[in-house]
């Protein structure tokens, strides 16, 4: 394989990484009350309901990259969101800032990294606070934080909104007086506001309307290439995935199935579930084509299949699937994918 | 050739409300022939779920038809007593909503509600409307539909309870099933699925499918015909492949360029400028001017629907009559 490894992208080899998950897990579990605990004793078949919304999970984002992360609902996408924007800790495993592991770093240390990463919402209608006029809502941050000066911070919130697009003259009013995109767009601002080098955006522009959308996705592009920013772009939507991402990490219940540069994933997928995603994907130059559906529902995350997740669905699976989870191996260029037919074949 | 079975004709659907007259819907036409599938695509605030609420008379007051007719097999629904219209809703003409537990009533047993909707239009017994609904919920492929018969909406996943709300839509083999967004909130593997099954049964029953989503590739894979709203008027209209092929319109235009897929990888997408505006106070003349790139003096007149190309109408003064590069 060495001699491909030439052909890697100039992020996957020159890039530090600016984050780095190894063996990441998180739990949600729901304890048993009194009644359950005295049921329990006296041998009823109880037991705590345990979530594994993360399971075991390797991934490394390096600076200026752009990780799109596609999964259906329930897969544990934005469960990883929350814990790459260190908003949430991990059951088990290890995060690393910048190589360092985010446990080990001192008081003042886990802050700046934590400024650093920001996070953008889904809902602009939720993540807004109703009661704050726009420009509390992103001055506040920089003003706690030192960046401004008291006297200056009006300009440098002018600064941030005209940024994002916004007319700084509308800074006095509340978030209701606002469209969805413009809500976005405020979202955006005040992410921005404390100077961060890594967005995480979970279903950015899910809320939103396509030509509304599209100047949202306009944006993040440009802020890109303007601020030198890293991404990790949360959406269960390939189209906009496949537009926006340098490489694509595909998820379901709480797994990594498939990683590889977009252009890769899309041209050559491996994994059945990235196959089956991809030829369901309506698409705007197909016309009255035939729907076939995968069949079965998304597993409950409560009591996931045994060995591979996607076996009961998958039209390949054998035996070993139902037992044997299968690793992440290489199986292109910085392609990998998690499925045992690559070693059969 | 007989009459179509579903004819919008120049709808107008307003909502009297204290800040003024809010124009809906304003002059909307379309046909659905049986087995077809008529796409019906706009943003939010486009009006096309009232569009659909006018279809089964389900407008609500400050709202009414103000204007129009919709003929179902040459009758007009939009005249017809209440009286009459039940005997039709849910037995001839059934719609599906976005989110299904608006459909399902969350302390009903599934079966329940199924047999209700039975005998509401059909003089059978029990146990048929029973069998009835049982057929129903095999045909829209829920596995062990007798033991699911008995389930709660709860207890179904949300592709489930769509196919649900699908059956129950289905139970009188309606001759027109009006969709709204019915899966926008499911997930991609899910939503082909029922795309699937609309499919399937639209050629099965010869049924008349009005699809109303706001969502372009949804249409292009499954319907014949589109209709594209723009501040509660038909901006443009024609079958799927002319219209998302060759749009006359410039924001049928805009909205395909701001479709991801269409555009190449890593470039800026063709957005549309703006926003939609308020229905409350919309300009006069083309409602799309304001965002418009080809925007001129003659605009401010409202334009009229004129056919460009044959089936294909525009409501444009300046369309795109170019061929368009994809």
């Amino acid at each position: 394989m060495s001699e491909t490894l030439t052909a890697l992208p100039a992020t996957e080899t020159l890039a530090d990484p600016i984050i780095e998950l190894r063996g990441v897990s998180k739990r949600f579990s729901k304890t048993l009350d009194f009644a359950g605990r005295i049921a329990k004793r006296l041998g009823a078949n109880l037991r705590e309901e345990v979530v594994h919304a993360v399971d075991g999970l390797d991934l490394t984002i390096r600076k200026g990259e752009v990780v799109g992360l596609v999964g259906e609902s329930g897969c544990g996408k934005s469960t990883l969101g929350r814990m790459v924007a260190g908003i949430m800790p991990a059951s088990e495993g290890s995060i690393l800032w910048r190589g360092r592991d985010m446990k080990s770093l001192n008081a003042a240390e886990t802050r700046e990294a934590k400024l650093r990463t920001q996070m953008i919402f889904q809902d602009p209608y939720a993540s807004l606070n109703p009661r704050l006029k726009v420009q509390e809502i992103v001055g506040e941050a920089p003003q706690f934080h030192g960046m401004a000066k008291r006297g200056e911070i009006g300009s440098y919130v002018d600064e941030q909104l005209r940024r994002a697009g916004l007319d700084p003259a509308l800074k006095a009013r509340y978030p209701h007086q606002f469209s969805g995109g413009q809500r976005q767009r405020i979202g955006i601002a005040r992410a921005l506001a404390v100077q961060p080098e890594f967005l995480v955006c979970d279903e950015a522009v899910a809320a939103l309307d396509v030509s509304i959308q599209a100047q949202i996705l306009n944006l993040f592009m440009k802020l890109r290439r303007e601020l030198d920013l890293t991404y990790l772009f949360i959406s269960h939507d390939l189209g906009v995935v496949e537009h926006l991402s340098d490489r694509v990490v595909i998820m379901y219940l709480g797994r990594v199935v498939e990683e590889a540069p977009a252009e890769e994933v899309f041209r050559r997928p491996n994994h059945p579930y990235t196959k089956a995603l991809l030829a369901e994907v309506p698409r705007i130059e197909a016309r009255k084509r035939a729907f076939a559906g995968v069949k079965g529902e998304i597993p409950s995350p409560l009591d996931p299949p045994s060995g591979c997740h996607f076996h009961p669905r998958c039209p390949f699976a054998f035996d070993r699937c139902r037992v044997e989870r299968p690793a992440l191996r290489p199986v292109g260029p910085a392609h990998r994918s998690a499925c045992h037919l690559n070693d059969a074949a | 050739m007989s009459a179509p079975t579903l004819e919008v004709r120049n709808l107008r659907t307003h909502f009297f409300t204290r800040g003024g007259v809010v124009k809906a819907v304003d002059d909307v036409s379309f046909t659905v022939e049986a087995g077809k599938v008529m796409g019906l695509v706009g943003e939010s605030g486009s009006g096309k779920t009232v569009t659909g609420f006018s279809i089964l008379g389900l407008v609500d007051a400050p709202g009414r038809i103000a204007g129009g007719q919709i003929l179902f097999k040459g009758r007009d629904l939009a005249t017809l007593p209440e009286a009459e219209m039940r005997g039709l809703r849910g037995n001839r003409i059934a719609m599906i909503f976005q989110d299904p537990m608006m459909t399902l009533n969350p302390v009903l047993r599934i079966d329940t509600q199924m047999i209700e909707t039975v005998l509401a239009h059909a003089k059978v017994s029990r146990e048929e409307a029973r069998q009835r609904s049982r057929d129903a919920l095999g045909q829209v492929g829920i596995p062990s539909p007798d033991e699911r018969l008995k389930a709660y909406p709860h207890q179904f996943s949300g592709g489930m309870r769509q196919r649900v709300a699908i059956a129950i839509a289905l139970l009188h083999k309606p001759d027109v099933i009006v969709a709204d967004e019915p899966t926008t909130a499911l997930d991609v593997t899910i939503q082909g699925q029922i795309l699937a099954e609309a499919q399937k049964l639209c050629a099965q029953f010869g049924t008349a499918l009005v699809w109303i989503t706001h969502d372009l590739s949804v249409v292009a894979g499954l319907a014949d015909d589109i209709a594209v709203m723009y501040a509660g008027k038909v901006v443009e209209s024609g079958p799927v492949t002319q219209v998302l092929d060759a749009p006359l319109h410039p924001y049928t235009l805009g909205l395909i360029g701001s479709v991801p897929s269409r555009n190449r990888r890593g470039e800026p997408l063709r957005q549309i400028p703006g926003m939609t505006p308020s229905l409350l106070n919309l300009p006069a003349g083309c409602a799309f001017r304001s965002r418009c790139p080809r925007a001129e003096p003659g605009c401010a007149e409202p334009p009229p629907m004129a056919e460009y190309r044959p089936g294909q109408h525009a409501r444009c003064i300046h369309p795109h009559q170019e061929a368009v590069a994809a």
